[in-house]
């Protein structure tokens, strides 16, 4: 098992004739995604690696429904688009989106969220680098070729939030690398707003059946990790939560290159974070490098018969 | 997110119908004076800061005549406040205020809404009224597909203590409010106090405003230069970085100077050695510093690299880090396992350090996709310049790395060899070039001639060069090249330089860069 995409999600590329789009879409496929569609307006009726390409997102819903529809749309469009293409994936009927851009103005943000509440859908990211179940498949652009990803991760029982992408893989391929393995790996995304945060995530991890720990790398910034700890207090998420949160070094008001990620008033510091997580029960690492024991430790710990 | 001085916000305002008080921005005593002059009577001489607070502080002044005005102006001037020197002060008739309020639409980022907050009282700060007068202050979430309309404001205002006379005209004011904050796409616009004059008009008569930074791009109006926000004035080095980034859609190149101006010792006041920092990653970046912290370096700038840059932008990074001044290390640590190919980064750095003849230990970890091929190509290209630089992958830890450059640092000292002859070669005999993206790439048929191996056609990657005759050429138009169908990946340069003529050179500008270097250079020479 693992949580929002496995090896039957149908996926859809927006944008899959760019340069990125097409890349990715391959890399993708490659992993075993089931890219069944491509949207670039203009360019319908083309085949990019054997999948049919269509003008319209309404249109690549219409053509593929006898064979199931679409489940999944990751966009791959420059970040001024990404409002309309995002709005008519959720329109047309997508109930799950993966927004790959980075700088995508925040107004818009709140457009596609707001859209995405009418109709009840999620979308993860923006500026997200995706996320990938172990030996299933692949959104976005998580994991690099397919033969890294295969070598980096291995399938197990923990699950992975991160709000940086390039930690996400990192902290994959080193439990992988300690012989503990992964459900689903997510990379939340770096912005302020994003479609579905850490506590959301988690609480997918929670009802996620295979999946027995949660790592969760957090950031200065937001009150992403904050919400988590509300969840776990509230009995909400009861699986053990080991959390690792970045900016040591960080001043007030200083911003990193994460939008997301920056103390204002006091507000989203990390000892905040720390001391709300602790309170809730998480296992906060202090050194990076020590995530992979501490997680170990935690998964003994459930073996133990009561 | 880019923080607006009052003045741009009251212009903000002006333009979505707001009255704001009679006044001009001044940058001079002189000016002052002749404003207060044709303002009359008494004036409000405000100085333009980002901070809250400003009256208690002195940063505003009231001043019954033009020379008292001149005089408030020669003190606040140049004074600087939280690192930022007085450039511009508001100079505004006074009004007579009757009723005080306040009004605000700000971002909820968990909620992914926007609010409007009113409060029958301003004046102070917003979390201060609602926690002595918790009935002054009524807040909603805006639905954004109809915005906010005026019954909905009109109900809003009508939980507080308003008297019920000023209703419409409160509605209509936070809906003019809302309008503008939709348009300008601001993080949050308030308005603090809005006066109600005694002769009844409704002014704003301060405003603080945040711009979303992603945004600024379709906000020409607002003449934001750099969206972005730094705890210090802008520095040149920082201007040319966010020209680098702005001119290549490619990656993301994001450059802040920690310590602006590096003692010549290239240590600190505490006896720390100063380091130039280049992380890859927001979350890698942030670790990777985090790991410096034990090791007795203090950081010089904070860099990041990151969303699959190409070569070249990581290279003008690099050098815009070596242009700080006399650090004495260089540290380059990502996220450890990237998803992208690394080896993009390891040219960028290998031309950089090559060309600028880099004169300090330098630990560069490029973990992740490919990265074997990276750290070849380092340990190839740079065994050979003096300094050491070491390579290492996913399997080596930040901390560790960071250990390896202490040791380095104090393992000294070296002999640098310099700038390689790449930085400045013979003009070419028989030139061949194109332009690409952000540069251009110049080969010299004299010296390809006599190559019979020729391996810069096997290392171009996007396959868009092939032999004519012997000589190598484009296999394209080079409008296509132009376009960024050569993807400046260096591999070619490299390639020709290690193995062949050194027949190609690829031009990477950064504007301003060799003034900058040059004008600090005298400085030097001068002190």
């Amino acid at each position: 098992m693992s949580i929002l995409v496995n090896k039957d999600s149908r996926v859809c590329v927006q944008g899959i004739t760019g340069r990125e789009g097409m890349t990715r879409a391959r890399l993708m496929t490659e992993y075993g995604t089931s890219v069944v569609a491509g949207v670039t307006p203009g360019k319908g009726g083309q085949e990019v690696l054997d999948v049919p390409v269509f003008d319209t997102m309404f249109e690549a819903m219409a053509a593929t429904k006898d064979q199931g529809g679409i489940d999944i749309s990751v966009l791959f469009i420059p970040a001024p688009l990404v409002k309309s293409a995002a709005i008519e994936a959720i329109e047309a009927g997508v109930k799950f989106l993966v927004i790959v851009p980075d700088r995508v103005p925040i107004w818009d943000v709140m457009e596609i969220a707001d859209a995405a509440k009418e109709y009840e859908a999620s979308f993860l990211g923006p500026n997200t680098l995706g996320c990938l179940s172990v030996d299933q498949a692949v959104l976005g652009m998580m994991g690099g070729t397919a033969r890294s990803a295969k070598d980096f991760f291995k399938p197990g029982k923990v699950g992975v939030s991160s709000r940086s992408g390039g930690i996400t893989s990192s902290i994959a391929y080193y439990l992988s690398k300690a012989g503990i393995g992964l459900t689903t790996i997510c990379h939340v995304g770096g912005d302020v707003i994003i479609g579905l945060p850490h506590s959301e995530v988690v609480k997918r991890f929670q009802e996620d059946p295979e999946t027995e720990v949660i790592v969760m790398f957090g950031e200065i910034g937001t009150s992403q990790e904050e919400r988590v700890a509300d969840l776990m207090m509230k009995k909400e998420v009861t699986k053990p939560v080991v959390a690792y949160i970045g900016g040591k070094g960080a001043k007030e008001g200083t911003r990193f290159s994460h939008a997301g990620a920056i103390i204002e008033g006091g507000k989203g510091t990390r000892e905040g974070k720390i001391q709300a997580l602790k309170a809730a029960g998480a296992h906060l690492v202090e050194d990076f490098v020590d995530i992979p024991k501490v997680t170990s430790e935690v998964l003994k710990s459930l073996e133990k018969p009561e | 997110m880019a923080r607006l001085f009052e003045y741009q916000g009251k212009e903000i305002l002006k333009r979505a119908g707001f009255t704001i008080p009679d006044g001009k921005v001044c940058t001079s005593p002189e000016e002052t004076e002749e404003t207060a002059k044709k303002l009359g009577g008494t004036v409000a001489v405000k100085a333009q800061v980002w901070v809250t607070g400003r009256k208690a502080k002195g940063l505003i002044r009231f001043c019954k005549t033009p020379e008292a005005a001149r005089e408030a102006a020669e003190e606040l001037l140049g004074q600087v406040v939280n690192n930022f020197p007085i450039e511009k002060l508001l100079v505004e008739k006074l009004l007579e205020v009757d009723r005080e309020l306040f009004a605000a639409i700000i971002i909820d980022d968990a909620e992914a809404q926007p609010v409007v907050i009113f409060s029958s009282l301003g004046g102070s700060g917003i979390e201060e009224t609602a926690r002595k007068h918790p009935e002054a202050v009524a807040r909603k979430h805006i639905d954004l597909k109809v915005g906010l309309r005026d019954f909905e404001a009109r109900e809003l205002v009508r939980k507080t203590t308003l008297d019920r006379s000023h209703y419409n005209k409160a509605a209509a004011t936070l809906v003019k409010l809302y309008k503008a904050a939709r348009l300008t796409e601001t993080r949050s616009i308030e308005i603090n106090p809005l006066i109600i004059t005694k002769d009844g008009q409704w002014v704003a008569a301060d405003c603080h405003a945040t711009v979303d930074d992603y945004a600024v791009f379709r906000h020409p109006e607002l003449g934001i230069e750099i969206a972005r926000e730094l705890d210090h004035p802008i520095t040149t080095l920082e201007r040319l970085a966010y020209g680098v980034e702005k001119s290549d859609y490619r990656g993301t190149f994001y450059f802040f100077q920690i310590i602006q101006d590096i003692p010549e010792a290239g240590k600190n006041t505490q006896g720390e050695d100063i380091i130039g920092f280049h992380g890859a990653g927001g979350g890698g970046s942030m670790i990777s510093m985090d790991s410096l912290g034990k090791t007795n370096f203090a950081i010089a700038n904070f860099c990041d690299t990151s969303g699959n840059p190409p070569a070249s932008k990581v290279y003008r990074a690099a050098k815009i880090i070596l242009a700080q001044g006399p650090i004495r290390g260089y540290f380059a640590s990502g996220s450890g396992v990237a998803s992208q190919e690394q080896f993009h980064s390891a040219r960028g750095f290998l031309k950089a350090f090559r060309e600028l003849g880099l004169s300090v230990p330098a630990v560069i970890r490029l973990g992740g996709n490919k990265e074997e091929v990276a750290i070849e190509i380092l340990k190839t290209h740079l065994a050979d310049i003096g300094v050491p630089v070491e390579a290492y992958g996913k399997d080596d830890s930040a901390v560790s790395c960071a250990e390896r450059l202490r040791a380095l640092v104090d393992g000294g000292p070296y002999s640098p060899i310099g700038p390689d002859p790449i930085s400045n070669p013979d003009p070419p005999e028989k030139p061949y070039a194109f332009k690409t993206l952000t540069g251009q790439w110049t080969v010299d048929h004299a010296k390809c001639a006599s190559c019979d191996k020729k391996p810069c056609v096997d290392a171009c990657h996007p396959n868009i060069l092939e032999l004519d005759d012997g000589k190598v050429v484009l296999n394209i138009t080079a409008e296509e090249a132009a376009k960024g169908r050569c993807t400046e990946c260096l591999a070619c340069e490299i390639a020709c330089w290690a193995e062949a003529k050194k027949a190609i050179k690829i031009d990477l500008p950064i504007p301003g860069l060799d003034e900058y270097l040059a004008e600090k250079e005298v400085v030097q020479e001068v002190s």
